[in-house]
C-alpha cells in the first residue's frame, strides 16, 4: 500500500509546494474552511477514531471538542519535542513531508477556532525548524496562511518555537510553560490545557504524527480512515524500530501487525540471527516484554499490547537480543530519566536519583540481591505520586525487568553486560 | 547589546508572540546571545532581562534548566554523542570511547586548540542511525548519523579548518 503519512517514500519531492499541490495538497484544508463548519471538522475527526500518536492514545476529536467557546483566543500547539529514547518519527515527517503536517495543524486550528498555532520543536531540531520556517513562508505566499483565507473570515498564522534540550517539555503543560518563557515544569491539572493552556487560554496540544493524519480524514472521510487498522486502534501508525535489528527505521503500517512481522519481515531480523530476548514497545518508558512466541505473535494495537503487561505508547520498538543483560538496559533508562527529571515533584527527583545510585551498586556487584529489592521498592514509591507521567515512566523498565528477568539481577547476570 | 547588534532578528522573534507576552522571547533571545561566544555571558543575561522586563535571575534559571544553553566557555564545536539505550545497542558507548581516545580527551573535555568539546548527551531522536551525534556551534546545530570514528575524525579536521578561518 502506498504510504499515507510518509508519502515522501513514494513521492520524493512531496516537500515542494508545487508537488504537494499536484498531489492533492491543501484541498482538505480548503474543503474544511470553505465547506464545513468547525464542529463538522471536529465531528469527522471524532468519528474517524483517530487517537493521539504521542503515546497516550487519547481520542483526538474528543480532545478538540473540549475547547470552550466562552473563552478566547484559542491556540493550537503541535508537540514536536520528540525526545524519548526510541522515538524518531516526527523528525522524518517534518523533514520530508512538512506540508501535510502543517496542513494538519491548519485544519486543527480551523476546527478549534484558533488564529495562531505554534510548533514546539526540541532545540536539537534546529535544521527541522529552518525547514518548517521556509515552508510556512511558502504557505503564506500561496495564500494558505494569513488573513481571510479562501475569502472567508478565518485567519491563521503558524510559528515555530525551539526548545533547548529538555525531555520534560514533551509533557504538554511543561511544553506550554516553555513557550511562555519559563522552565519546563508540568502544571497541576485540572485545569487542563483545553481550558487553561497557552497564556491561560484554551489550547489543543497534538503530536506531529496525530496532526499529519488529519488532512486524510477530511479528504477521504472518517469511514475510510476507520476501515484501516483494528476496531480498537483505527488508522495507520508509524512504528519506529531500533536496537538489535538489521534494518532499523520508521515503518508505516496498519495497527495490528505483529511484533514478529515488524522485526523479521520489515526490520530484516536480528543481526547474527540471535534470538530476541526483550522488547520495549514504547521507548525507554516501556514495560519490558519477554520476547517469547506469544509476545512475538501479538498484534500491535493498544489493547493487545496491554495484554502483555505493557503499552504500545508511541510505538517506538526497541529490540534487545540475548547478549545483553537487562541490568545494563535499565541502568541506561534510569540514567536518562534521572537526567531529565525536572525536579518539581520530590518522588521523581529523589527517586530517580536513588534508583541511579542503586543500579550502579548492582552493576558493581555490591550486595546485588538487597540492592535489587531496594531499587524495586524505591521505584514503587515513585509510582502514582507525581504530577506528570515522567516519574511513572522512569519506573516501568526497572520494575518489570526485575520482575520478568530475575536471572539478570544476580551477581553474575545472564547475558553479557553491554550492548 | 542584542537589540542593536541583531535588530532584524530581534524584531522577527518578537513578531512570533502576542505583544503582551514578551517573556516568550527568552529562549530565542538566548540562542541569539550564544551566537557570539558560544555561551551566555553575564552581560547578555542582564541585557535579555532588560529587554523582557524580567530579572536576570529569571533568565539565568532558563539557562540552567535547558541543556543547550551554556554559561561557560567550551570548544567552538560541541560534539554531543548520544549514548542512550537504542544508540548504545548499536555501539555508541564504544564509539564515544574510541572518539575520545583519538582526540586525546575525556568525555566533557575540550581539545587543547579549543575547537572540540566532546560530550555524552541524552537521546537525539536518531536511534535508527546510530552511532550519531550533533555538533552544536555558536550559530546552530547539525546532525551526523551512521558515523564511524574515521568519518568523525575527517569531520573534526574540517571543523578545525573552518573554525580557524572564522577566527
Amino acid at each position: 500500500m502506498a504510504h499515507l503519512l510518509l508519502r515522501h517514500r513514494d513521492i520524493p519531492d512531496i516537500g515542494k509546494m508545487d508537488v504537494y499541490q499536484k498531489n492533492g495538497g491543501f484541498e482538505a484544508f480548503k474543503k474544511a474552511v470553505t465547506g464545513m463548519k468547525p464542529q463538522e471538522v471536529t465531528d469527522a475527526v471524532k468519528a474517524s477514531g483517530l487517537r493521539g500518536r504521542g503515546g497516550a492514545g487519547f481520542p483526538t476529536g474528543v480532545k478538540w471538542s473540549f475547547i470552550p467557546n466562552s473563552i478566547w483566543p484559542h491556540y493550537v500547539v503541535a508537540n514536536a519535542d520528540e525526545s524519548e529514547p526510541g522515538t524518531f518519527k516526527d523528525r522524518e515527517i517534518m523533514e520530508s513531508n512538512p506540508f501535510q503536517f502543517l496542513e494538519g495543524v491548519a485544519i486543527a486550528a480551523y476546527a478549534t477556532g484558533a488564529n495562531a498555532a505554534y510548533v514546539y520543536l526540541r532545540g536539537e531540531f534546529w535544521t527541522v525548524a529552518t525547514i518548517l520556517d521556509e515552508k510556512i513562508a511558502e504557505m503564506e505566499k500561496a495564500g494558505f496562511l494569513g488573513d481571510k483565507l479562501f475569502g472567508t473570515d478565518f485567519s491563521l498564522r503558524i510559528y515555530t518555537h525551539l526548545g533547548a534540550g529538555a525531555y520534560i517539555c514533551g509533557e504538554e503543560t511543561a511544553l506550554l510553560e516553555s513557550i511562555e518563557g519559563k522552565r519546563g515544569l508540568p502544571r497541576i491539572r485540572p485545569p487542563f490545557p483545553a481550558v487553561y493552556g497557552l497564556y491561560g487560554k484554551p489550547t489543543v496540544v497534538n503530536n506531529v504524527e496525530t496532526l499529519i493524519n488529519v488532512p486524510l480524514i477530511i479528504e477521504k472521510g472518517a469511514d475510510w480512515y476507520k476501515s484501516l487498522g483494528t476496531a480498537d486502534s483505527a488508522g495507520v501508525k508509524i512504528f519506529s524500530l531500533s536496537g538489535h535489528v538489521n534494518q532499523p527505521g520508521n515503518y508505516e503500517l496498519p495497527f495490528g501487525i505483529t511484533f514478529r512481522e515488524l522485526i523479521y519481515k520489515y526490520g530484516g531480523g536480528v543481526p547474527d540471527n540471535r534470538p530476541v530476548k526483550a522488547i520495549m514497545a514504547a521507548g525507554a518508558s516501556s514495560a519490558m516484554i519477554v520476547a517469547d512466541d506469544k509476545a512475538l505473535d501479538t498484534p500491535m494495537d493498544y489493547a493487545s499490547v496491554r495484554g502483555l503487561g505493557a503499552d504500545l505508547g508511541s510505538a517506538s520498538v526497541i529490540v534487545i537480543n540475548d547478549t545483553v543483560s537487562l541490568e545494563w538496559v535499565i541502568s541506561k533508562t534510569i540514567h536518562f530519566f534521572t537526567h531529565e527529571s525536572c525536579g518539581k515533584c520530590t518522588p521523581c527527583r529523589e527517586g530517580t536519583y536513588w534508583m541511579l545510585h542503586l543500579i550502579e551498586r548492582i552493576e558493581r556487584g555490591e550486595d546485588v540481591k538487597a540492592n535489587t529489592e531496594l531499587l524495586n521498592s524505591v521505584a514503587r514509591q515513585i509510582q502514582n505520586k507525581c504530577l506528570c507521567p515522567l516519574g511513572e515512566f522512569s519506573t516501568m523498565a526497572p520494575t518489570t525487568a526485575i520482575e520478568r528477568f530475575p536471572a539478570d539481577f544476580t551477581p553474575s547476570p545472564a547475558g553479557g553486560k553491554h550492548g | 547589546m542584542l537589540a542593536e547588534k541583531y535588530p532584524e532578528e530581534v524584531k522577527k522573534i518578537f513578531a512570533k508572540y502576542p505583544p503582551e507576552q514578551k517573556r516568550s522571547a527568552v529562549m530565542p533571545l538566548l540562542y541569539l546571545a550564544q551566537r557570539d561566544e558560544g555561551f551566555v555571558t553575564k552581560a547578555a543575561l542582564e541585557d535579555i532581562a532588560q529587554i523582557l522586563d524580567i530579572t536576570s535571575t529569571d533568565v539565568a534559571e532558563i539557562v540552567g534548566f535547558y541543556t543547550l544553553y551554556h554559561d561557560k566557555k567550551a570548544g567552538k564545536y560541541r560534539m554531543q554523542v548520544c549514548t542512550d539505550l537504542p544508540c548504545a545497542l548499536r555501539g555508541a558507548d564504544k564509539f564515544l570511547e574510541e572518539l575520545c581516545s583519538n582526540l586525546g580527551v575525556k568525555v566533557g573535555e575540550t581539545t587543547p586548540d579549543e575547537m572540540i568539546t566532546v560530550e555524552a548527551v541524552m537521546c537525539l531522536a536518531g536511534c535508527d542511525k546510530a552511532p550519531m551525534f550533533q555538533v552544536q556551534s555558536p550559530d546552530g546545530i547539525t546532525y551526523h548519523e551512521n558515523m564511524t570514528v574515521d568519518k568523525t575524525m575527517e569531520l573534526v579536521a574540517a571543523l578545525r579548518k573552518s573554525g580557524k578561518e572564522v577566527k
